[in-house]
This record gives structure tokens, sequence and C-alpha cells, in this order.
């Protein structure tokens, strides 16, 4: 316990003014604590990281932790982000943002920082709704599930971040859950460490305004369902059609090793200042 | 671009209004540019994408939009980068809720924006000045900016040197004003050798990290502003913040915010506001103008003076804040004033305000694509 309170004093901001927005059984804590572990792991040095948030519940994540902390406007954190890291390479750029953030209003930031392959570690905590501004329906609403938009039922499919971030270019995809925490400070761990543009999935839940109106009494409900329907990827292969329809893989979907953008820019001005190109 | 020394005071060239811009960035310590195409201020981009990778540690990115092009220059400048875009009408619009943040957030920053036709797509290279009120208001809520224009090749160079300093100086951001007929005029300008303008970089912190606090009341209201990664951790938002970049939502402290952020603009308006005056001395008509208009003026007050009409010029380099002081001085002894604009009466509103009745304000205005000639400011002198 004694490591832990060492831990949260080393790296929560001491004269910010808690208590932090998060309600009752949100899983964007559990998002920080596996952040600050797998930073704290890595013996990356707290100026040494600058982190990007959108807006919403997870932007106010920036407020709490002491690195460098930017809360940018909403859907454009990955666009701030990629300043920075042109600017200091050298840095380890963190963004976090929400599935709105990443996918709705962003999500033409998303796929093109994707397609650059630039050098940021992407965490979408993916709780299928707007949770800050009342529940609305959001680009990763399972279809049917109600919202304040969607009343009736959402009519509209969900995106599905991973095979976006794939198909996009990203050097690493991973998908986790707040519910499986080993595996997801594994995945983040490996998203810091990696070259290039590295997305991490994370599934949270926010039952203030999504489960509790989606047939989940409980945030632990949630939290078991969360259990019960991701499966690891491994497993999941092997899964029936008609199971596999109804369960969510976890775990790493895209590895590759294409040379990030800060790198070729690297690259372009040594031809450049060599008189080469 | 064939180039000669000239009294080793800089080199001539023959260049573009945008190139002009291009080379100003540099010589102020541009280091970084992000943006996304627009007739008709494309050149900048390309003349940026040309020689930002030749410089020192230049970094050029063509982004996916205006909105990521301009949030792209944030992050660069939050770095620590001299940066800067360049847009037009359609993706100044764009980026508006941007030029919020970075006000809110303080962050210097540069953004061109060589005016075409409007509103919405409009006359894409056409001339005109329609972007006047927006780029003082653009952006919601209340807030201080700085808005400058240039009127020739010269000084689309000079000009873009002074955005950057006064960005650097008031950590706010500079918006420069051109019309297309500025941006894609080609003209003989020198450039200065390096080193002979006077560039000015933002103020360091130099207290220990654990004591700065990157929104705190100074006597110039201008707080210290380390590079993201030297060691001075602290947050930055577009929420109303404390002077620790915290989010707050106490009265004093949302105050308090707000007027130094006005404040630092409002005691050095003598620093910020640049004017020239033409004739002015015993002036009895005076034409207002900005821009490539100015030009036309200048003539049209030429032509006047040798009929005999006591008529002058005063030409804005800073739009906002409005130069007030300049105008009052003529106001004493004119009987009217003539405001001719490529748009239906931006500027002639502050004009008018300034005025507030004292001189009669006459209009000229045109937005049909075309630019004002002397002839018809000419005329309009001629009739008093």
């Amino acid at each position: 316990m004694a490591e832990v309170t060492q831990l949260i004093h080393h790296y929560l901001r001491h004269d910010k003014k808690f208590p932090h927005v998060f309600c009752p059984g949100c899983g964007h804590g559990i998002v920080l604590g596996s952040l600050i572990r797998s930073v704290h792991a890595l013996s990356i040095a707290k100026d040494d990281v600058a982190l990007v948030a959108g807006i919403g519940c997870s932007g106010r994540m920036a407020v709490y932790v002491d690195f460098n902390t930017v809360h940018a406007v909403h859907g454009r954190a990955l666009t701030i982000a990629t300043g920075i890291k042109m600017a200091r390479p050298g840095m380890h750029v963190i963004v976090v943002m929400g599935d709105g953030d990443a996918l709705s209003i962003g999500g033409n930031h998303f796929i093109h920082a994707a397609r650059r392959n630039i050098g940021l570690t992407v965490l979408v905590l993916n709780n299928f709704i707007y949770g800050m501004t009342g529940g609305q329906c959001s680009s990763t609403t399972p279809t049917e599930s109600w919202t304040t938009t969607s009343p009736y039922g959402a009519l509209e499919k969900p995106f599905d971040i991973v095979n976006m971030a794939t198909a996009a270019g990203a050097n690493f995809v991973a998908r986790g859950t707040v519910f499986h925490v080993k595996t997801l400070d594994r995945l983040v761990q490996q998203a810091l460490t990696r070259r290039g543009f590295n997305v991490v999935e994370i599934l949270t839940p926010c039952h203030t305004q999504f489960g509790r109106k989606n047939a989940f009494k409980t945030p632990v409900d949630m939290y078991m369902w969360l259990k019960k329907n991701a499966v690891p990827l491994e497993s999941y292969e092997k899964l029936s059609p008609e199971t596999a329809a109804k369960r969510i893989p976890i775990g790493i979907f895209a590895e590759r090793d294409e040379l990030p953008l800060e790198d070729r820019h690297a690259e372009m001005r040594r031809k450049l200042a060599g008189g080469k190109a | 671009m064939s180039s000669k020394r000239k009294n080793g005071k800089g080199r001539e060239i023959f260049a573009l209004g945008a190139e002009a811009v291009v080379e100003g960035a540099l010589l102020a310590g541009c280091s970084y540019y992000g943006g996304y195409p627009i007739t008709p201020s494309s050149e900048i981009m390309e003349g940026m994408a040309a020689r930002l990778p030749l410089t020192e540690s230049g970094v050029f990115m063509q982004m996916e939009d205006e909105i990521a092009s301009l949030g792209s220059v944030i992050g660069a400048s939050l770095a620590g980068r001299k940066a800067m875009t360049a847009t037009s009408g359609p993706g100044f619009s764009l980026m508006q809720e941007l030029i919020g943040y970075a006000c809110m957030a303080e962050v210097p920053l540069v953004l061109v924006n060589v005016m075409r036709g409007g509103p919405s797509t409009g006359l894409p290279t056409s001339p005109a000045q329609g972007d006047v009120q927006q780029a003082r208001w653009g952006t919601h809520g209340d807030h201080s900016i700085i808005v400058l224009s240039a009127s020739d090749v010269q000084e689309c160079l000079h000009m873009t040197v002074r955005a950057f300093n006064f960005a650097e100086r008031y950590r706010v951001p500079v918006i420069l004003l051109l019309d297309e007929v500025t941006a894609h005029t080609r003209e003989k300008i020198v450039i200065p050798t390096p080193g002979t303008l006077e560039v000015i970089e933002r103020l360091q912190p130099s207290m220990p990290p654990e004591w700065y606090k990157p929104f705190e009341e100074t006597v110039r209201g201008v707080p210290p502003m380390p590079p993201v990664g030297s060691g001075y951790r602290f947050h930055v938002t577009g929420l109303t913040h404390d002077d620790k970049g915290f989010p707050t939502g106490k009265p004093d402290e949302i105050v308090q915010a707000i007027e130094r952020q006005f404040r630092k603009i409002d005691q050095f308006f003598f620093d910020i506001q640049i004017t020239d005056d033409y004739h002015c001395d015993d002036v009895e008509t005076l034409v207002v103008a900005y821009g490539s208009v100015a030009r036309s003026a200048q003539l049209a007050v030429t032509q006047a003076r040798q009929e005999g009409i006591r008529a002058g010029l005063l030409k804005l380099s800073t739009l906002f804040p409005f130069p007030r002081a300049a105008l009052e001085r003529h106001l004493r002894t004119c009987h009217t004033v003539i405001v001719p604009e490529m748009n239906m009466g931006q500027m002639s509103r502050e004009v008018k305000r300034v005025n507030n009745g004292r001189a009669k304000v006459v209009t000229i205005n045109r937005v049909d694509g075309s630019i004002i000639t002397p002839s018809q400011i000419h005329d309009k002198l001629r009739k008093g």
C-alpha cells in the first residue's frame, strides 16, 4: 500500500484541488492508474512526457497528473499532439481521448495521424457514449442501445476503432478493458515503447450515462459484462461464428515496424544537409 | 528569384507578397509551419515547404484541414517553436475555435489570412477585405487579439516579423490580414541581412520550476512561458483557469484572468498601433485605408494635393486594437473622413465609433471582386 501511495504522490498533482470528476464505477481512474504504472515501470521521466487530452470526462485526466499536460478542444487533441511531437521528437507524447473525440468529431484527425504513422501513444477510452454532455449517442454506441439522442434505440452501426486504426496505417493497434488490468498495463507499456502511431482502445464503463439505462443495474454488472464478453484474441479466433458475434476480442491486432513520420523527417533533413536530396 | 547584394544591408529580390511573408517568417525565427492549401494563400505554404527543411530545425507539415493546421501550430508553439499558419476566408472560419483556445491559453502564434471574397467559398482568387471583423471577433467570448495588415510586398516582410514579435512579446495569436492584391503582386524588395532586424523571443521563467505559475499576474501582464519538456511542467487548457492553469469557477479568479488578458494588450497600445500619415499636416479631407486600398489612396491623395485639395491619408498597419489615437489627432482639423474598403463597411464602423459625429464620414465600398482604384478615391476627394 505504501508503494501505491508513493506512486500517487509522485505522479498526481498535489496542488490540484481534488476530488476528481469521475463518477463511482467509472473506469477512467483505472486507465489513469495503468498509465502511471506503465510510465513508472519504463522509468520515463515526467519531463519527457507530454499528455494531451480531449474534452469530456477522459479529458480531465490531464489535470490530475504531473506531466506536461494539455487539455485541448473537442476532437483536436491529436492535432496539438502532432505539433508537439514534430517540434520535440524525443518526447513521449501521449494522447487520451474518448470515443466521441477520437472517432466522431476528431475522426478525420485520427485516420490521418494513423496514416502519417507519427510517433504518438493514443489511448482511446471507449465507453460507447458521450458521458459529460449527458449521455448522447456516439459513433461507437452499439446499435439499438438507448441514449438520450436515441430514445428508441440507436439505428446506426458503430465504428470498430481497432479496424479503423489498422486500416489507416497505425504501427501498433491493441484493445484492452479496465477489467483486465494486468493485460491493460502490458498493452499500454508496449504502446509506450514502440515507434510510430500506437493505439490502445480501452473499453471502460460509463455506468451513469450508459449502463443504468441499458439494463446494467449496477456498475459491477458492467464490469462483469466486460469480464464475460472480452475474450483474448487467441481464444476468440477459436469461437463459433455465433458466439464470436457476441464477444469482443482483446489483445494486439496490428504490429508493424514502419518508419514513423518524425524519423522520415529527420532522414530528409540529413539528406538535405548532405546535399544528396 | 535572382538576387544581388545591396550595400550590405540586405539583398534585393523580385518577389510576391506571399514570398515576402515567407522571408519575414524565416527572419523572425519561425521554425514550424502547419497548413492546408487554399487560394490565394497557397504560395505562403509552398514557400515554407521549400524553405523550412533547409533551416536548422525547421518543420513543415501539410495537415488534413485548417483546424488540424492551427492545432499543430499551437502544439509546436507550446513546445517552444515560433509557429505559423496561413489560410484564406473559409479556412479562417474553420480556425476560429482554436484561435479562441490560443487566446485563452495565451499561446503565441502567427496566422496569415489572405482574404478572398465571401461569405462562404465566395470569390476564390479575387481581392476582398471581408474578414476584418472576423479577425477581431471571430472566436466566441471576450478576448484580446492583435490584427495587422500590409499594403505592399516589402511591408509583407516587415509586418510578418512584427507579427512574430508581438505574438512572442504578448503571448497572443497575431493575425496578419492581407488581401489578394498584396499577396499576388510581384515587386522588388530588400531582404534585410539576418540579425539587422529586431527579433523578440518569448520571456522564459527564471524561478525554479516548483515556483513557476504559467498564468501569474506580472507587471506587464504577460507571464513567462517555458517550452514543454524543459522541466517546467504545467497544465494548459481552454477552460477558464487560475494562475496555475487549473480550471476554476471562482468569480474572482475568472475576472482576474480575463482582465489580465485584456490589460496585457491595452497597456501597450503605443507599442502595437502602427500607422502612417501622408500629407496630413493640414489635412481637411482624410482618407483612412489599409491593405492594397491604401496604395490606391496614396496616389489619389497625391493627385488631389496637386489640385490644391488639402487631402491626407492615414494608413492603418494595425487594425486591432483599433489605432484610435492616430485618428483622433486628425479629427481636430478634418471636416470629412473617407473610408474606402473592399467590403460593405467593416472598418468604417470603427472610424465612425471614434469620430462620434465630429466629421462627415464617407464610405467607398466594393464587393464585386475588383480593386478600389485611385480614381474612385480621387473622385470622392474632389467632392469632399
